[in-house]
């Protein structure tokens, strides 16, 4: 803890120096050198192959949400191997800091990494994951053309990108927070966090946030107002349900994180004492607050995953999948009763013994719901035909690793075994057992899925089947010894140890860390293979694993506008019930399509948060206001465009859907061969 | 509650695989205090009551995955299959008993092991006896030590704790800065230590032996090195203990505290052999300082409406790490005030409930008083008159 | 589903909406605005519980009943009310079609908002001139935050107000612009709901208390 000497603040660079560059570091100058080389040769090859026109005019404009969930998960990809560097660095500093060693971190070095781990898992790996699934999948699943206000999807994702960049920007300006991910005061008040760390997690938070509660509103409207004719809410496939609840949730809920952040930054900024020790503030209800929005997040976080395992196992079990309406009850139950068990994170905060098994019951109870589920899935492979792909295998080791986790969470929800677990390794592999196990497991489940729909051929086998073998047996190394340091008494966020014989668990969890990344490279091979071998593992039927859902009505890629003609419901599983039918497409009598027009206004007005942020940061108030007063007048310049939508001409609609009959002709002539 | 020697047999049962790999030392299944054991048993209990589910659930996994499989074509495809009640029933209902089951466990275990609450035993089989004073020792989790007072005693130490066996404890436990959580895994559970605000924990150690403390809430640069250890001693060792900190000498007074607690990591032991009266009281309330107005007094004026517009500037008596942090220089309020006329003198930890003069028990150490009495949180109101 | 269904003869026509209109811009709008309503309503819940929570913590300094000037503050709240009441007229003045109407309308609700905004910045400044600024209690700093965000609230409305008077004049009320008037229209009527709370719990509460 850097000591609260008084900054002196430039008029133009705030508080902003040379110093804020962490050339003191060996690690970070040679991450930053690393980067600068990596960025510049991209920067080159993005030049060289002429490719910055393509890149601005059909992505990053792009109103498109199948291109904007891409891009987002493009950017969860990139932030996940930011976050998993973290990671493993804290299990070699934590494998070798035994015996008086230090270790390799210092502490101010250490605090920030297993902070920056944290926040960048879940809001800028997880989240951008989820919204990213959710985005390019629903408006498909519900037979719609695009989500219900595209111009704002686009802008929500580049605000999430914008906090993104501030986070990356702490690495190499200034330092990250050195107070855990949740910023608990006092320790993140001005006074004991005085340097630039604690603004720029709030500031990415927030603007991230934005964009995350805007995609949230955006997407519940697309549900609520764009399904298909026929698509009541009890027809609506599993998916679209999870991702409605996940949407309500972030829309309850990111305001709650909204309105706690900015109560912190008053306080770091104006000197307000909402959360100090003195004047009358009160920490407890920032910790009370920052939960009441940190709960919903879980389940924002894994409901869709639900969602999407519902849809691998009745896909791959060739079945339908068993008890649609109590899957559909037990998600409602899960988004309302995820807002009465916040205080399950501090039971040992001091409430008395009848509010503690209160919010411990209702945590309890949330198990049955999620129970249920998991019945549902078996019941579901139950006298179906299993076929073992990469996703139906990741939703397996899903069932089996999930279930643990889960029995650890309802274990931390008996109060006085929370007393003793509260804050251990136990914990840590708890809630890793259950984001791992569930979310991550269920996004690779999901990417496997739906890959040769967004891109129109097949990821590797093999290569698939190497990282999930390395995932599923890294991540029980890695995290087994946490469990068992938990109820051993060691406690999360230590940089050094005294006991000796806790040595070795660090060490088979720093292998386990390893096997993970091998893991994580194998999956990047798969991905490199599959791109490189695109032409043998094509799919043209765009119905590569005889799915059940509208989405795999489209071709692979979908054209822009999804759907020539809009299909009609009838059932659920509506494009099962078109195959089982018999249906054919329309081949004639194509209109024009109204599509929404691309725009660079969502980047700029990112780029300006950007600025904006970066200069409340660094005490740049006039940088600051500037920035304010461009993203008013940009917003404002926005409005005066009435022009934001055009027609693709009946012609080219013709031609597309012509060319789709030839390809699905030519994919029967070559699956009749 | 289950007996707690079949919970440890259950635990030894279920845990036996790993308990048998090398140098694992389970200290929360096998906890060398009373209330430390029982949290243990729980969460062996809990463990149990859910595998009761889990294991099926695994079973059927696996078990439908194999028979299901594509390939093998004995088994019955129904592909129309989707519903049935029954099922519906039971996979709804089995949850649902069980966590019936967890959750009485769970009202009850939750009130039983309540922190708050006095001890009722000391170990299985043997209750406290109704003139048992519970060893009252406060907490004060520093940046980055802790500091245990023993009032009864009138000494303090930092990074150690002692305690005789068999004797019930009552924790008091603030902070000086930031949150941090007072945990002992081997003695029970933990509980936060937050600035301004008195958080209680009531143990008892059974077993001599010495065992690790520390925090485990993180709270800065030097968290790591917040450890001390916690002896439980046989009474008489712990009069020795007593009496060779009374002869190491030094004191903590108001002066000593506030050099104390400016940032420090790894610190070795220290030992104070006399403590000033009330200082407790006085970090709990952030008045160690001289001048400051302790917080008691503040809300008391606050429940009588605040001082009024007279009151607005005066905020010098009242800063106590919103402009710098505890023990950091620089930062004081731009407009400062001198104290008003208000009496900061603070006041005897807990004189609003102190019995009469006529005390029947004989007062010990710092003048405190019976510990069997039930000490109302901080916010009870002052009596009007002082 | 069951094969015991009859599907009729022409199954493209049954499973595919083959005379589709374009779903006209905007359809939803209203319905992702008023989500976005009840997330900023959330802002200002957590706001009200913060004020609920931290409202007695004077810090032995003033308190409400030294601060408040409630008939100024029911001039204030008169001020809000009236806009609303405007702004109404010119929704009317708007569903008859009359353009001058409608912008004469706006004209006067966006100078009750700049009396209303006033007012408040006329309070502010009393109070920090006595020394009750945010930084002196937690009851300040729950006080100047509640009413300062729902100030800065009214602040945005009349620069959008104002943004669509230009856009009105330029284009007419056509229906991008009529529907924008309904939008600002929620959200005029959103803040005077929550100045409505902030009357009652801030200030009539506070001098009760």
């Amino acid at each position: 803890m850097s000591a609260a000497a008084p900054v002196a603040i430039h008029p133009v660079f705030g508080r902003l120096s040379l110093d804020a560059l962490p050339l003191h570091e060996p690690i970070v100058v040679a991450t930053f050198v690393a980067v600068v080389i990596g960025g510049l040769t991209t920067l080159a090859l993005l030049t060289r192959y002429r490719l910055w026109g393509m890149l601005w005019n059909d992505w990053f404009t792009s109103v498109d949400h199948k291109k904007i969930g891409i891009m987002y998960m493009v950017l969860g990809l990139v932030m996940f191997l930011r976050g998993f560097a973290d990671a493993i660095m804290m299990r070699l500093q934590q494998a070798m800091a035994f015996n008086g060693s230090e270790g390799y971190l210092n502490a101010h070095h250490y605090d920030q990494i297993f902070t920056a781990h944290g926040v960048i898992m879940i809001f800028f790996v997880a989240m951008p994951f989820v919204t990213g699934l959710m985005n390019y999948i629903v408006p498909l699943q519900i037979g719609a053309r695009d989500v219900s206000f595209p111009f704002l999807n686009n802008f929500s994702f580049w605000m999430t990108t914008a906090g993104a960049v501030l986070v990356m920007a702490s690495l190499f300006v200034g330092e990250f927070a050195q107070t855990g991910w949740l910023a608990y005061p006092p320790l993140s008040g001005i006074a004991y966090s005085p340097a630039s760390g604690v603004d720029y997690y709030i500031w990415s938070l927030q603007i991230a946030g934005v964009g995350t509660t805007l995609s949230g509103i955006n997407l519940i409207v697309t549900i609520l107002k764009l399904r298909a004719p026929g698509m009541t809410l009890m027809k609506m496939p599993v998916f679209t349900w999870t991702s409605l609840c996940t949407n309500v949730l972030i829309v309850a809920s990111f305001p709650v994180l909204t309105a706690v952040l900015t109560l912190l930054t008053l306080d770091r900024y104006v000197g307000t004492n909402f959360f100090t020790n003195d004047f009358g503030g009160s920490p407890m209800m920032y910790v009370n607050l920052i939960w009441i929005w940190g709960h919903p997040e879980v389940y924002i976080l894994i409901l869709p995953l639900f969602g999407v395992f519902s849809e691998v196992t009745s896909t791959f079990s060739g079945k339908r999948l068993f008890g649609y309406t109590s899957m559909v009850y037990a998600t409602i139950v899960i988004t309302i009763l995820s807002y009465v068990v916040w205080l399950h994170h501090f039971f040992t905060m001091g409430s008395g013994a009848s509010v503690n098994s209160f919010f411990g019951i209702t945590t309890m109870v949330i198990s049955i719901p999620t129970g249920a589920k998991l019945f549902n899935w078996l019941f579901t492979m139950y006298r179906g035909r299993i076929r073992f792909e990469l996703p139906m295998m990741w939703t397996i080791a899903f069932m089996l690793t999930f279930v643990i986790g889960g029995m650890t969470g309802v274990l931390l929800a008996v109060p006085p075994a929370d007393f003793v677990l509260h804050n251990s390794l136990f914990l840590i592999a708890h809630f890793h057992n259950v984001i791992i196990g569930g979310v991550l497991f269920g996004l690779f489940a999901a990417i496997n899925f739906w890959w040769p729909k967004a891109f129109g051929f097949k990821l590797d086998v093999f290569w698939g089947k190497i990282s999930f073998w390395c995932w599923v047996v890294g991540f029980w190394l890695a995290f087994m010894p946490l469990y068992i340091l938990g109820l051993m008494g060691v406690t999360r966020r230590m940089r050094v140890f005294d006991d000796p014989s806790l040595q070795i668990w660090f060490v088979i969890a720093g292998i386990g860390a390893v096997v993970i990344a091998a893991g994580i490279g194998a999956m990047l091979v798969q991905f490199a293979v599959s791109i490189w071998r695109r032409d043998s593992l094509r799919d043209s039927s765009g119905d590569p694993w005889n799915g059940r859902t509208l989405e795999w009505a489209t071709s692979s890629p979908p054209p822009d506008y999804n759907f020539a003609f809009t299909p009609v419901v009838h059932s659920l599983d509506a494009w099962h019930e078109m195959k089982q039918a018999g249906v054919k497409r329309p081949e004639s009598g194509f209109r024009a399509i109204h599509m929404p027009r691309n725009t660079g206004t969502g980047v700029i007005l990112s780029a300006i948060c950007i600025v904006g942020g970066f200069a409340m940061i660094w005490y740049m108030w006039w940088l600051a206001a500037l920035s304010l007063l461009a993203v008013i007048a940009v917003s404002i310049a926005h409005t005066f465009n009435y022009h934001r939508d055009f027609h693709i001409a009946a012609d080219t609609v013709s031609e597309t859907e012509a060319a789709r009959t030839r390809q699905l002709a030519g994919a029967q002539a070559a699956g009749g061969a | 509650m289950p007996h707690p020697r079949h919970g440890r047999l259950f635990g030894i049962l279920s845990l036996a695989p790993l308990a048998l790999l090398p140098g694992c030392d389970m200290v929360v299944l096998d906890a060398a205090g009373d209330i430390a054991r029982q949290q243990g048993n729980l969460v062996i209990l809990s463990t149990l009551l859910m595998l009761i589910v889990i294991v099926p659930v695994m079973a059927m996994t696996i078990f439908f995955a194999w028979t299901y499989r594509a390939a093998n074509r004995e088994a019955r495809y129904d592909p129309e299959w989707n519903h049935s009640t029954h099922l519906e029933l039971a996979i709804w209902g089995a949850p649902l008993l069980i966590i019936i089951c967890l959750g009485a466990v769970t009202w009850v275990g939750t009130h039983l092991l309540d922190p708050y609450r006095p001890l009722a035993r000391v170990s299985p089989g043997q209750p406290v006896l109704p003139d048992t004073r519970p060893l009252e020792v406060q907490v004060v989790a520093l940046d980055w030590k802790w500091l245990f007072i023993y009032p009864e005693y009138g000494i303090a130490t930092v990074n150690e704790l002692a305690a005789p066996i068999d004797r019930p404890i009552r924790f008091r436990i603030s902070s000086s800065s930031v949150m941090n959580s007072f945990y002992v895994p081997a003695l029970a559970g933990q509980i936060y230590a937050m600035p301004g605000m008195e958080t209680k924990l009531h143990a008892v150690f059974n077993r001599p032996g010495s065992y690790r403390g520390f925090s485990a809430n993180y709270s800065g640069a030097g968290f790591s090195g917040m450890r001390f250890h916690a002896h439980g001693l046989s009474q008489a060792d712990f009069d020795r203990w007593i009496s060779d900190v009374r002869a190491g000498g030094g004191r903590l007074d108001r002066m000593a505290y506030l050099e104390l607690e400016r940032p420090s990591e790894n610190v070795p032991v220290i030992r104070f052999a006399q403590v000033e009266r009330d200082l407790f009281h006085a970090v709990l309330n952030l008045c160690v300082e001289p001048g400051k107005m302790c917080m008691h007094d503040m809300m008391s004026i606050d429940a009588r409406g605040g001082l009024g517009l007279a009151g607005a500037y005066n905020v010098g008596q009242l800063s106590y790490d919103k402009f710098a942090g505890r023990g950091s220089e620089g930062g004081r309020p731009a407009r400062m005030m001198v104290a008003a006329t208000c009496d900061t003198r603070p006041v005897a930890a807990d004189n609003f409930e102190l019995p009469t003069p006529v005390v029947l028990a004989p007062l010990l150490g710092a003048g405190l008083v019976n510990g069997s009495q039930t000490l109302l949180s901080r916010i009870t109101p002052l009596p009007a008159a002082r | 589903m069951q094969s015991s269904q009859q599907l009729p003869a022409d199954l493209t026509a049954h499973f595919y909406d083959l005379h589709e209109h374009d779903h006209p811009e905007g359809g939803s709008t209203l319905l992702g605005f008023w989500i976005y309503l009840m997330s900023d309503c959330l802002i200002f819940a957590i706001l009200f519980a913060t004020y609920a929570v931290l409202g007695g913590n004077l810090a032995a300094g003033p308190g409400p009943q030294d601060l408040f000037d409630l008939p100024l503050v029911a001039l204030n709240t008169a001020m809000l009310l009236f806009s609303s009441i405007t702004y109404g007229f010119a929704m009317l003045a708007m569903a008859r079609g009359e353009q001058r109407q409608t912008l004469l309308w706006l004209g006067v609700t966006g100078l009750f908002g700049l009396m209303f905004l006033g007012i408040e910045l006329y309070e502010f400044h009393h109070l920090i001139h006595l020394g009750a600024t945010p930084q002196r209690s937690a009851f300040l700093s729950a006080f100047f935050t509640l009413v300062g965000t729902h100030g800065l609230h009214v602040t945005f409305g009349i620069i959008w107000l104002v943004t669509l008077m230009v856009q009105i004049d330029r284009h007419g009320l056509k229906p991008a612009n009529q529907r924008r008037l309904m939008c600002l229209s929620l959200f005029w009527h959103f803040l005077d709901v929550i100045w409505i709370g902030v009357f009652t719990l801030v200030y009539l509460m506070g001098m009760l208390r």
